[in-house]
């Protein structure tokens, strides 16, 4: 039983439940088998791949291989750097299938499962066709889960999925050109200058959200439902990380993308309204740290980038999942709408604020262990400029997620909105993620830090060893993060601080939004004009050429007039001369 | 063979004359018959016994070989020699089995169309065209074709004419036909003249047998050819010397229309062939240019010019033939090409289309018969208030067009390979933009009779009103027999291919040894 289930993917487990949840009725009676499978199929998957990889004493484990057009496919790839994110999509596709208990949505359920599947299924690719296929699919799946937030999300959904799409593209042109080239498919690191690296990177760049690449997930995050933005968060843009780290780790361009892409969205961050789409950018904004990681390429760097992301999984997810317990009872996550909710919220303000605290990468929270390992790296490289910025967003990232959304969301003035606390079943989801990024982060005996770090692609030992709780970093954090209160309190106080308005803020998706459609409509105006003018000169041409024709050839033309005998005759005797002509001479 | 074993013995000696004496004499008696129906059964009879005698002719040809005949038991080259081999025999053929089942069609036609008191010299003058087209055909002597040819073209002249009682218009057409056969007969027996003067005989074999010791230098045998191309020319409707057909198709009476469409010019066609390859000889160098320059060059002309005149007229005849003259141009590039599948394509090409074409114009005929249509606009709802007929028309047209499955394909299909092997990429080319031009002039009409109301009167709609049975077995004989021989092609191809043998084999091989040898008068012409 175990040989069989180990001898493919567990993608194909998730996705196979998410086929079987589709058929299962949307009944009262019939939706906990659902659940049960929506729950239970990841942490299957988690037990089989612990299982596979640790029943072999490889480094390596290869395995459900399939010959496709002539083409070997590895589908099960498993080693240190795979099995991190295999483990904690895993916790999340559990952590998520709690979070959204409640919830009686079919379309969701299989979707989710479908998504999770296709995101552990492209982790786990050896090759890059098998990523090519869960690529797409991870686009298509995670789509409804988008639409599912109602009828303004279906134009961002159709957004997010023309992006997504258009990253397919990509990355096959780029595997298609890269497999000729080089007579191999097998993903492993690609770099730049192999032939259809730089379609593959801008791939990835689009998944990752890349700077101008990146409004897709401001766009369509947010419009989601309550589960769903929980469950978006999760997947797609951590795999894009994954495939950074595995196909173009250590490409210098990376660093300062990467630092780009920490500061920028502090800005728009801060200015924005919408508490979820706040962590829409605050997302985007660890994403830079996780980008710029995978620039410096080293082993510390590489050994940041898979414990951020296993953190930035698990706080970004109970940041989330709070903003949709807030939306699931108050109909609103707008922080000019919101405010004084720790008074009927009080476990989700708690949650709320140790994923902030987490973020913040307070000491003794998980930020801490994490983000400051990529930080270490990216100054031991000597990436002076970078480092300054991943400093400026790491205050950034104080000020809009670790205060702002809990501020506004639970404190401030007082909304007088009285609401019940959030689900159960929202509770122990959030409590589950809260007491990890807790535990992670806590050293010592009693602490899960050196599990963490113990998971880490490579040994956190020798030159790359790295010690956190050192006193000058602690030290260091906390007039960082002291200095960032100040400066929010101070602001506040002065009346500096962007209040919370209803307003939009114009980000770069406004080029393709609403340039780009007033450009689109601007040309196909002038091209329909342009094509009127083009039918009615070639209708002239061709009536004028018709006419022409009819003129000579119609029954009443030159050609069909009855010519009188006498002028036959002339016709005659000059077509008797012709030929004499032609016999004669020629 | 088997059916051949059927002709009685005097058929295969005497056939070649019976098939010309005949019609003439009974032509003649019947001009004086008092009764209408008995003429059109004599006709009917006549026309039925050449048919058979031909078939007799043309199975002995292919079992035997070519049939001499000295008429009058008197020996050429100083008797009349007539001939029947490879390159005649369909012909003869295909003439006598459409007159028969034209005179089928007669019968109510000509009621309608002729006056009473003319309608018995329609039929004599019908046996005199139809016999002077045979003799054409089967005569081996020179001078007797242009007699032959006199005799067909005024009977013609009168029966075109004979259409005036429906049409006062046929008689400036007939006249100008009239004028122009004339020159085109003159110009003919002028260039048999010259030939004359130079070989001494008028016997076809004996002339290219000397022909050949007079060789291709010779100025008046280039003048000869010249003026038999031109005279033939006109007789066949070569662009541009068809302007006398449109308006003697147009006016005729129905019935003898589609006779002299589908007959006419396929006689002359056979002559410019029978001159041109075995009287001449088509090694000689201007022979071969006058081939590739007149007869092929005018051919092209041809099928795209009147095809575009096709597509303009308002009178379904004339489209029709105009529509002939295109068709004309089709075979003229087949025998302008000169080789043995071009002459294969040309010569299936004269026996397919006289097919569909007789078939069209049966149709139209009946058209006029039930409610007067000569227009296309006309032709609005036929397909539902003459279904039958209209469904002949439909079939023959698509044959026109060169649609898979009918004649037309076969012909243009075997054209288009000659066209390749002879490496004329371009007359590909024309072939196809001229079967383009042909669905639009004949779709013109289809889309008339099928997709357009049926027309009222005071508002009711016209009844169906179907052809009689006289005329719907004949239409669907021919428009049946274009897609038989569309489905299945071996046994008109087999002809095809036997008589551009005939003609690939050159004028050498006619000489008979049975023929006293006349020594060649010495070359007179500039050198």
């Amino acid at each position: 039983m175990l040989d069989f289930l180990t001898s493919f993917s567990p993608a194909f487990i998730l996705i196979a439940a998410g086929v079987l949840a589709a058929f299962i009725p949307a009944s009262n009676i019939s939706s906990p088998v659902r659940k049960a499978l929506l729950i239970g199929a990841p942490a299957l998957a988690l037990v089989l791949i612990n299982t596979t990889f640790f029943s072999q004493n490889q480094s390596t484990y290869l395995g459900g291989t399939m010959s496709f057009a002539g083409i070997e496919l590895t589908t099960l790839r498993i080693d240190n750097l795979s099995i991190i994110w295999g483990y904690i999509f895993c916790f999340a596709g559990i952590l998520n299938g709690i979070f959204g208990l409640h919830e009686k949505c079919k379309i969701t359920d299989t979707s989710a499962l479908i998504y999770t599947g296709a995101g552990i299924g492209a982790v786990f690719a050896g090759d890059l066709i098998t990523l090519f296929i869960f690529w797409e699919l991870l686009a298509l799946s995670s789509v409804f889960i988008v639409w599912r937030g109602g009828p303004k999300s279906y134009p961002a959904g159709m957004r997010y999925l023309a992006m997504h799409i258009l990253s397919g593209v990509l990355l096959l042109a780029g595997l298609v050109i890269y497999g000729r080239a080089t007579g191999s498919y097998a993903f492993n690191n690609i770099g730049l200058d192999a032939p259809g690296g730089w379609l593959m990177l801008l791939a990835f760049g689009i998944k990752a959200g890349f700077p101008l690449l990146h409004n897709w997930i401001q766009d369509a995050y947010p419009r989601s439902s309550v589960t769903g933005t929980v469950i978006l968060s999760v997947f797609t843009t951590k795999l894009a990380i994954y495939a950074l780290a595995r196909g173009v780790a250590g490409t210098e361009m990376l660093i300062y993308i990467g630092g780009i892409m920490a500061v920028f969205p502090v800005f728009f961050a801060v200015l924005e309204n919408d508490l979820r789409k706040v962590l829409a950018y605050s997302l985007n904004n660890q994403l830079g740290f996780m980008v710029a990681g995978v620039g410096v390429g080293s082993t510390l760097a590489l050994n940041g980038v898979a414990a951020h992301v296993v953190i930035d999984i698990l706080f970004k997810g109970l940041l989330f999942m709070s903003m949709g317990a807030v939306l699931h009872r108050v109909g609103t996550t707008k922080a000019s709408e919101l405010g004084g909710l720790f008074r009927s919220m009080p476990y989700t303000a708690v949650f709320c604020m140790i994923g902030a605290a987490a973020i913040s990468a307070v000491p003794f929270f998980g930020g801490f262990v994490s983000k400051s390992m990529i930080i270490a790296a990216v100054f031991e490289d000597g990436q002076f400029i970078v480092f300054a910025m991943l400093l400026f967003a790491s205050a950034g990232v104080l000020e809009h997620s670790g205060i702002k959304v809990p501020y506004f969301a639970f404190f401030a003035h007082d909304s007088g909105k009285r609401v019940r606390e959030a689900p159960w079943n929202m509770l122990v989801a959030m409590g589950i993620a809260a007491f990890f990024c807790i535990y992670l982060a806590i050293p010592g005996p009693f602490g899960g830090m050196q599990y963490l770090y113990n998971m880490l692609p490579s040994e956190v030992a020798g030159e790359a060893k790295f010690i956190p709780y050192s006193a000058d970093h602690v030290v260091f954090q906390m007039q960082l993060i002291m200095a960032a209160v100040f400066a929010f309190a101070l602001l506040k106080r002065v009346g500096l601080y962007p209040p919370e308005r209803r307003a939009q803020i114009l980000d770069f998706d406004w080029t393709y939004r609403r340039l780009g459609l007033a450009l689109v409509k601007w040309i196909s105006a002038i091209w329909s004009r342009l094509g009127a003018f083009v039918t009615y000169m070639l209708k002239k041409f061709f009536g004028m050429i018709g006419r022409r024709i009819y003129q000579v050839f119609s029954p009443a033309g030159t050609f069909s007039q009855d010519a009188p005998s006498g002028i036959a005759a002339v016709l005659i005797s000059g077509m008797l001369a012709a030929v004499l002509l032609v016999v004669y001479f020629f | 063979m088997d059916l051949l074993s059927l002709f009685p013995e005097w058929v295969l000696v005497h056939g070649p004359a019976a098939i010309v004496v005949l019609p003439l004499m009974v032509g003649a008696l019947i001009a004086l018959s008092p009764s209408e129906k008995l003429s059109w059964a004599t006709t009917w009879f006549v026309t039925g016994l050449s048919g058979l005698m031909s078939l007799g002719l043309l199975l002995q040809v292919i079992s035997h070989g070519p049939i001499a005949y000295a008429m009058g038991g008197w020996k050429p080259p100083l008797g009349i020699a007539y001939s029947v081999d490879g390159l005649n025999a369909p012909i003869l053929l295909l003439i006598s089995v459409i007159a028969f089942v034209c005179t089928v069609y007669a019968l109510p036609s000509v009621i309608a169309e002729v006056e009473p008191e003319k309608r018995s010299p329609f039929y004599a003058a019908f046996l005199l065209s139809f016999a002077g087209l045979m003799g054409m055909v089967v005569t081996a002597d020179a001078f007797n074709v242009c007699v032959f040819l006199e005799v067909s073209s005024i009977s013609t002249y009168a029966l075109v004419a004979m259409g005036s009682s429906r049409d006062r218009r046929a008689l400036p057409s007939s006249f100008n036909y009239l004028i122009m056969g004339s020159i085109g007969a003159t110009f003919f027996v002028i260039g048999i003249g010259f030939l004359y003067m130079q070989t001494g005989t008028l016997n076809m074999m004996d002339m290219a047998r000397v022909l050949q010791d007079i060789g291709p230098g010779d100025r008046v045998v280039q003048l000869a050819f010249a003026f038999i191309v031109i005279g033939l020319g006109l007789k066949l409707a070569m662009f541009p010397l068809h302007t006398w057909l449109p308006t003697a198709y147009a006016y005729a009476p129905s019935f003898f229309t589609a006779f002299l469409a589908a007959t006419a010019t396929k006689a002359a066609l056979y002559l410019l062939l029978r001159f041109t390859f075995t009287v001449f000889d088509p090694s000689w160098h201007f022979i071969s240019n006058a081939l590739m320059v007149i007869i092929a060059g005018l051919g092209i002309l041809g099928m795209l010019a009147a095809s575009l005149q096709a597509i303009f007229q308002s009178d379904i005849r004339r489209v029709l033939a105009f529509s002939s003259v295109a068709q004309v141009g089709y075979i003229l590039l087949g025998i302008g090409m000169a080789t043995t599948l071009g002459l294969t394509a040309g010569y299936l090409h004269i026996l397919n289309h006289a097919i569909m074409k007789g078939a069209l114009f049966l149709a139209v005929g009946a058209f006029w018969y039930r409610f007067g249509i000569t227009k296309v606009s006309d032709m609005r709802g036929l397909g539902t208030t003459m279904p039958w007929t209209m469904a002949g028309f439909t079939v023959a047209g698509l044959s026109l067009i060169g649609v898979p499955g009918t004649v037309g394909f076969v012909s243009k299909l075997a054209l288009a390979q000659a066209a390749a092997e002879n490496g004329w990429w371009w007359a590909i080319g024309v072939i196809v933009l001229s079967s383009v031009l042909a669905i639009v002039y004949v779709g013109r009409m289809i889309e008339q009779a099928y997709f357009q109301p049926v027309p009222k009167i005071n508002d009711k709609y016209i009844k169906r009103n179907e052809a009689p049975l006289t005329m719907l077995i004949p239409l669907w004989t021919l428009a049946l027999a274009s897609v038989a021989f569309g489905i299945d092609s071996h046994w008109p191809t087999s002809l095809a291919q036997g008589a551009a043998q005939v003609l690939g084999d050159g004028p050498i091989l006619l000489v008979r040894e049975t023929m006293p040898a006349i020594p060649a008068i010495p070359s007179t012409g500039g050198h």
